[in-house]
């Protein structure tokens, strides 16, 4: 069963199958209270914990929990919004346009810092850095690299042992990979010369993180660029081969979010989730999920954080969007 | 006896009211004048940083190979970040079609022209501040012209009223309670003033009619200039009065004495039982008048001297002896005794004449009523104050007339046939409150009346 879901994580989203998930879960199938329907971009075996522990918690309450891609996630809930109840997903632009078009529910009073919320409808509860993540094997008795820069200079070395042995998101079809895109290229000129690099050397494009780090652990391709954190240290956990780097240049840390639809009809459940989303699931969190938690950094200042603002919107704008991409092929598609 | 006057309105009230009331519209007038202007300032705040938004947005523009570029810059929108987190819509347009944003939010009505068009509407159910602003492209043989249209919601801006609003009604409240308190203040203090000239009115004695010489306000001295000119007349029409009283008794006086003494002459030559009668009793009627006279000028007297009391060291009993002794002759006429007893010596600071004069009024009155072969007691005691008791063993007086006897012209009831004029206790009782104390009237238990005269 697992070898099938992995096979159809492998080539359903890609294709971006509208009726089909890469994941459906139901929590508590027999509880008889409301069926909440949460669309999100996280994989089950990383937000079942929290899903069974509010369960636990509201034991009428069941859970259908539907996995998609970010890209895909937006433009199911922008077709049917009310086929949703929760939306969570870790691209922060696409969420907080949501928001900002009027398809979140507002819900006040969620105890939440103000960084951490936009409009009182977008709610943050995680902080996850874009990491490297590299195959130990490549760098055999040589330094791991721990910046861009000294990335580009390996790759630059042995371009033959890395070609076609690289991976980055195909920021084209990955919502959160054109979230990390857009925001590296804000903060560095770096990204896209690592982008020529990599573009030189054939690279892989992938929809999701969970496929680059499969590829990755079975040595398919040796460096991996902007893996969701989370994601690499459960995949690397018992993976001695594996190696989570945080770029010590700049980091480019997202912040997985939630909104309760407008158009949902069952309102009370779904804030019931939100609210144990950010504000209980802290406690149980720790142990019981590897999705990290807000940090009080996160909202200060100078973060490398991004910032749930209305900027996200910015290259998010088809004009913007359409010039961004076609750097990006030129860069990347060689 | 003092009749209260009409009263119409409170000059109290009406102070309060007026200044509450413009104190009241004050701070309404200045809640509205400050919220309205901050309101402008936040409106003109906000418009701000729309223009400028919109501005980059069309700085980042550009012709290129003849295709449009908007390379919408990320502090565009970064910079309509607000503490509520407004939403942001955004069109843009070129040559009036539409090329990427929202749709549903149109350009401004009419044309823009140069600069920023702002305007207020409704885009997606929310109350939307939309700026808008267009630009003309040159390109290649090619002119473009691109618009802008960017509206961003108003719930900061709201908040920021609301904080305005409350503060500001802070300040209108503070504002309104510090002048109707000073309002109070200024009421009570002007009226205090008057209250003062009332309390002084007030406490004068009944004799005092000197003018009023304190300080007052401006405003006030028309009305003690004319209380001064009334207590003026009034002194002058009082002292002419109790003048031409004195001067009338003086005058009546001397011819009833010559009367008296022909009367008394042609008693003696009179034979006729009845004629004699008649002639007794037109000397009494004489005696009467005569005494009446006396008294009258003895009362003007003592009205002058009370006025200007001048007091000097004395001892009562040397100076009622004095007068007993004098008094003795005409006891004796009339059968009685008249004893002296009390203290050996009572020092006072007084006027001699004014209460030789009392007293003599007290022992006369207790001679009048005193029956034949009784005794008159003269006590004078030094403590607790210095007192001059007369004690007579007479009828005593009416029980319900002691409080009203001691009045000008008052006499009681059981004096009809006695000779008198009402005004011998009048006087002991004024030479008592010149001095400061009293004139106690009582009957004794065994009979008789009592009068007491208390220093």
């Amino acid at each position: 069963m697992r070898y099938l879901i992995a096979l159809v994580l492998l080539v359903a989203p890609c294709l971006g199958w509208a009726d089909d998930w890469e994941d459906r879960l139901v929590f508590n199938e027999s509880a008889e209270g409301p069926r909440l329907r949460v669309i999100s971009s996280t994989d089950t075996v990383l937000f079942a914990p929290v899903i069974e522990g509010f369960v636990a918690e509201n034991s009428r309450i069941s859970v259908e929990y539907l996995v998609s891609g970010t890209a895909d996630i937006n433009r199911r809930v922008r077709a049917t919004p009310d086929a949703f109840d929760v939306i969570i997903s870790s691209a922060m632009d696409l969420q907080l346009k949501l928001a900002n078009d009027g398809f979140a529910l507002s819900i006040d009073d969620v105890p939440v810092p103000h960084w951490a919320q936009w409009h009182h409808s977008l709610f943050a509860f995680t902080s996850e850095p874009a990491t490297i993540v590299i195959n130990r094997t490549a760098f055999e008795g040589q330094p791991i690299p721990q910046t861009r820069q000294s990335l580009i200079e390996a790759l630059r070395k042995r371009p033959e042992e890395f070609r076609g042995k690289v991976g980055t998101y195909d920021v084209r079809q990955s919502g959160l990979g054109y979230l990390f895109a857009t925001q590296d290229a804000r903060a560095s000129e770096t990204y896209w010369r690592l982008m020529e690099v990599m573009g030189g050397l054939d690279v892989r494009l992938y929809c999701c993180s969970g496929e680059m780090i499969n590829d990755l652990a079975d040595g398919s391709i040796l460096v991996a660029y902007n893996v969701l954190g989370s994601y690499a240290a459960v995949r690397a956990e018992g993976k001695d081969a594996l190696e989570v780097v945080l770029p010590s240049d700049f980091q480019t840390i997202m912040m997985r979010t939630a909104m309760v639809s407008k158009a949902t009809p069952e309102p009370k459940a779904a804030e019931l989730l939100l609210r144990y989303l950010v504000t209980e699931r802290p406690a149980v969190a720790e142990e019981a999920s590897p999705l990290p938690l807000l940090q009080p950094s996160d909202g200060s200042e100078g973060r490398e954080t991004i910032g749930l603002d209305p900027a996200l919107l910015t290259f998010l704008d088809g004009l913007k969007r359409t010039k961004f991409l076609s750097a990006w092929e030129d860069a990347v598609i060689q | 006896m003092t009749t209260s006057p009409t009263v119409s309105g409170s000059l109290r009230n009406r102070l309060v009211l007026t200044l509450i009331g413009g104190a009241a519209v004050l701070a309404i007038l200045l809640f509205l004048t400050v919220r309205s202007y901050a309101a402008k300032v936040a409106q003109q705040g906000q418009d701000d940083i729309l223009g400028a938004s919109v501005s980059s947005i069309l700085d980042a523009a550009a012709l290129r190979d003849g295709h449009l570029e908007v390379d919408i810059p990320y502090a565009a929108f970064s910079m309509l970040s607000t503490p509520s987190d407004d939403r942001v819509f955004y069109a843009i347009y070129q040559d009036g079609e539409f090329l990427s944003g929202y749709e549903d939010l149109s350009l401004a009505d009419g044309p823009i022209e140069g600069r920023w068009a702002f305007q207020t509407g409704q885009v997606r159910g929310e109350r939307v501040r939309q700026v808008s602003a267009s630009r003309t492209l040159v390109g290649l043989g090619r002119q473009t012209e691109i618009e802008v249209a960017l509206g961003q919601t108003q719930d900061a801006l709201s908040d920021t009223l609301d904080q305005i609003s409350r503060n500001a009604a802070y300040l209108g409240i503070g504002f309104f309670l510090l002048t109707a308190a000073l309002s109070f203040w200024v009421t009570s203090s002007t009226i205090g003033q008057l209250n003062k000239l009332t309390t002084s009115v007030t406490r004068r004695g009944p004799q005092d009619l000197s003018p009023f010489k304190k300080p007052v306000p401006k405003e006030m001295a028309p009305l003690v200039t004319s209380l001064n000119s009334l207590m003026g007349r009034l002194d002058q029409s009082l002292s002419q009065s109790e003048d031409f009283i004195a001067e009338a008794a003086h005058r009546v006086r001397t011819p009833l004495a010559t009367v008296r003494s022909y009367a008394e002459a042609t008693l003696h030559r009179v034979e006729r039982e009845d004629n004699r009668e008649a002639l007794k009793a037109m000397v009494r009627a004489i005696d009467e008048s005569s005494r009446a006279a006396g008294q009258l000028l003895d009362h003007a007297m003592i009205t002058f001297r009370a006025d200007h009391l001048e007091r000097e060291e004395i001892d009562l009993v040397v100076l009622i002896r004095d007068l007993v002794q004098r008094l003795i002759p005409i006891a004796e006429m009339k059968e009685l005794t008249l004893s002296l007893s009390g203290e050996p010596s009572v020092p006072y600071s007084g006027d001699s004449i004014l209460i030789q004069n009392a007293v003599r009024n007290m022992v006369d009155n207790a001679m009048k009523y005193a029956p034949s072969d009784s005794a008159v007691e003269i006590t004078i005691i030094a403590h607790p104050e210095p007192q001059i008791q007369v004690r007579d063993s007479g009828p005593g007086f009416p029980p319900d007339e002691i409080d009203t006897l001691t009045r000008r012209f008052e006499r009681g009831q059981n004096a009809v046939g006695t000779i008198g004029s009402g005004l011998g206790l009048t006087i002991a009782q004024d030479v008592a409150t010149a001095h400061g104390g009293a004139l106690i009237l009582k009957n004794r238990s065994k009979g008789g009346a009592c009068v007491i005269l208390s220093l």
